[in-house]
């Protein structure tokens, strides 16, 4: 028998098959279809369709983050057509603006399990993937005809397989090694691959690094990323709703990879993504001293209860420069608790940080701190493209939380170790 | 199908950011009016000047970045007839076929195609014709040629489902 990729033997499974390979068509049937604010667009494209009803009303996930509470009329209507549209057809599995950023919600929620196969219109799908699932980003129309068939068609992708060993040093952390390997292979060193994380350092990785390797390997073009199950993906998801049937599935042994990429995590240091481009690496050092004027901690990328205490590590006791605005974003509702109760929330505002609702928040450019002409700012998030902050002439350099603390500090760019 | 239509040249990693900006995601909703928004951050030109039929070619990795699908309509609503790249990122592909807007990769075309230049793109025999001559890209088969000839995603659902 063909010995297979993690992405061969999942969509084999799949789609009913015993084996598939590389390059191969399969038509499958989701487990979940996930969209957010998007979902009045989906909405649209689904009538145009002409289908009366969404096939699987329980398979459709929908969570409310991108512009959340609704920053203006506009947003404020796209949400009401969405409230709309979840109520008429039945859909099972709506999270209002309450819960957080849906690449967070949804694992907490039970709907990322080993095994399972998730389309989501949404480019950081691929977050998922460290759960042991076939986790790919998609289109509107698609997801559309998503809810309307229940079906998709995927090409079967080849593999890239990153193995990692040792540890990282104190300070130097997952966004550190994502920012590094986006450098080393490009803004398209994936394009139309799978990425499996392998190695013995995987089992030391948090379920935290695990979602921001999953979620950043969208940066480099990846139709999905994929992290082994282990004890601490069931210990995250022991206290979750049990969504569908799991399968774990691992690679063969064996298994054919177009590229073995090796990282030593104790060679890695402090990264940055400087402007415009995800892949426009650098290590902290060599941008010291540059000043910010703006620096956010949180999003889908960083916005976990790890990334917070590693922040705040760093910033307790200190102030936050009179020059520089901080905006912390935690992924969702539950983290934010959490951060209350580990007294984190605390540290940040006298810090004199800014804790906002969890949501994308400016990420992408829509509301709560966009940019202005000029300005810069150091943000844990995935992107960095010019205007993806609201402002074409604005600078926007990605780092890990420890990086952005430490920055936030000291109103300049500046290494955490 | 074939396309003649005037080259808007543009370089590598064009991202979804820079083809329709996030902050319009959920407040610019109609089709025309994405067109008025297209390549905003990269070419204020390009939304004043295309004209129907026009031809974007790009280097490699055209649409990398978010899922947004406005990234193919306001192309498509411009007038754009189809884009010719070095390759494209996975989403935007799909997204580009789903919505009935022909995504040629044809890499060895890319650095020989003249911003300006008329140049035809015959989609059925897969021949791209420049000034600089001719060069050949695999035709489109399987469900992308289906979804294509179909017109999108939606029309082919349509079908799919017994609705027309």
């Amino acid at each position: 028998m063909h010995k297979m990729t993690f992405a061969e033997k999942a969509l084999a499974y799949a789609s009913g098959k015993q084996e598939t390979q590389a390059g191969a068509v399969v038509t499958v049937e989701p487990h979940i279809c996930l969209s957010h604010d998007n979902s009045a667009a989906i909405a649209k494209n689904f009538k145009e369709i002409g289908a009366a009803n969404v096939r699987y009303p329980d398979r459709i996930l929908i969570i409310l983050d991108h512009c959340v509470p609704a920053a203006d009329e506009k947003n404020a209507a796209n949400h009401r057509d969405i409230r709309e549209f979840v109520r008429k057809q039945g859909i099972k599995h709506f999270y209002d603006i309450n819960y957080g950023i849906c690449h967070q919600v949804l694992p907490e929620e039970g709907f990322a399990r080993p095994g399972g196969v998730i389309v989501g219109s949404d480019s950081h799908t691929t977050t998922a993937g460290a759960f042991g699932a076939f986790a790919v980003g998609i289109g509107r129309t698609e997801a559309a005809a998503v809810w309307a068939t229940g079906k998709m068609w995927l090409r079967v992708p080849e593999t890239i397989r990153i193995e990692l060993t040792c540890e990282f040093r104190r300070r130097v952390g997952a966004k550190d090694l994502a920012l590094k390997i986006l450098g080393d292979i490009g803004a398209d060193g994936a394009l139309y691959r799978a990425v499996e994380f392998a190695g013995p350092a995987v089992a030391k990785l948090t379920m935290a690094d695990r979602m921001l390797l999953c979620n950043l390997a969208a940066e480099a073009g990846a139709k999905n990323a994929f992290f082994p199950s282990d004890k601490k993906t069931r210990d995250f998801l022991a206290t979750a709703p049990k969504r569908y049937e799991e399968r774990e599935i691992l690679p063969d042994e064996g298994a054919s990879y177009e590229r073995v990429i090796n990282y030593d995590l104790s060679e890695i240091e402090p990264g940055l993504a400087c402007p415009h481009t995800v892949d426009n690496y650098s290590p902290v050092t060599k941008k010291a001293g540059t000043v910010i004027h703006e620096a956010l901690i949180g999003t889908c990328t960083n916005g976990r209860i790890e990334d917070f205490r590693e922040a705040a590590e760093v910033l307790k006791g200190k102030k936050v420069s009179p020059t520089v605005r901080l905006l912390v974003f935690p992924a969702s509702t539950r983290i934010y608790r959490q951060m209350i109760k580990e007294g984190l929330a605390e540290i940040f505002l006298d810090a004199g940080g800014v804790l906002m609702n969890s949501g994308c928040g400016p990420c992408l450019g829509a509301h709560e701190g966009v940019l202005a002409v000029g300005e810069v700012c150091i943000s844990t998030a995935n992107r960095n493209f010019k205007g993806r902050m609201g402002c074409n002439e604005a600078f926007v350099y990605l780092a890990s939380p420890a990086t952005v603390a430490a920055s936030a500090v000291a109103g300049t760019i500046t290494s955490p170790v | 199908m074939k396309f003649t239509g005037k080259v808007w040249k543009y370089g590598d990693d064009i991202n979804t950011d820079v083809l329709f900006a996030g902050k319009y995601t959920y407040t610019v909703t109609n089709p025309k009016e994405m067109a008025a928004h297209a390549m905003e951050d990269l070419d204020p030109r390009f939304a004043k000047e295309v004209a129907k039929g026009d031809i974007v070619v790009a280097g490699k990795n055209f649409g990398c970045g978010s899922s947004r699908e406005q990234a193919v309509i306001c192309l498509r609503e411009a007038g754009v007839s189809c884009v010719v790249a070095g390759s494209f990122a996975r989403i935007y592909f799909r997204n580009a076929v789903n919505s009935g807007l022909p995504p040629v990769q044809c890499p060895d075309a890319i650095a020989n195609i003249e911003n300006g230049e008329t140049v035809e793109v015959d989609l059925d025999n897969g021949i791209l014709t420049c000034k600089a001559g001719s060069f050949r890209f695999p035709a489109f088969d399987g469900e992308v040629q289906s979804i294509l000839s179909a017109g999108g995603l939606i029309p082919y659902t349509r079908r799919f489902l017994g609705l027309e």
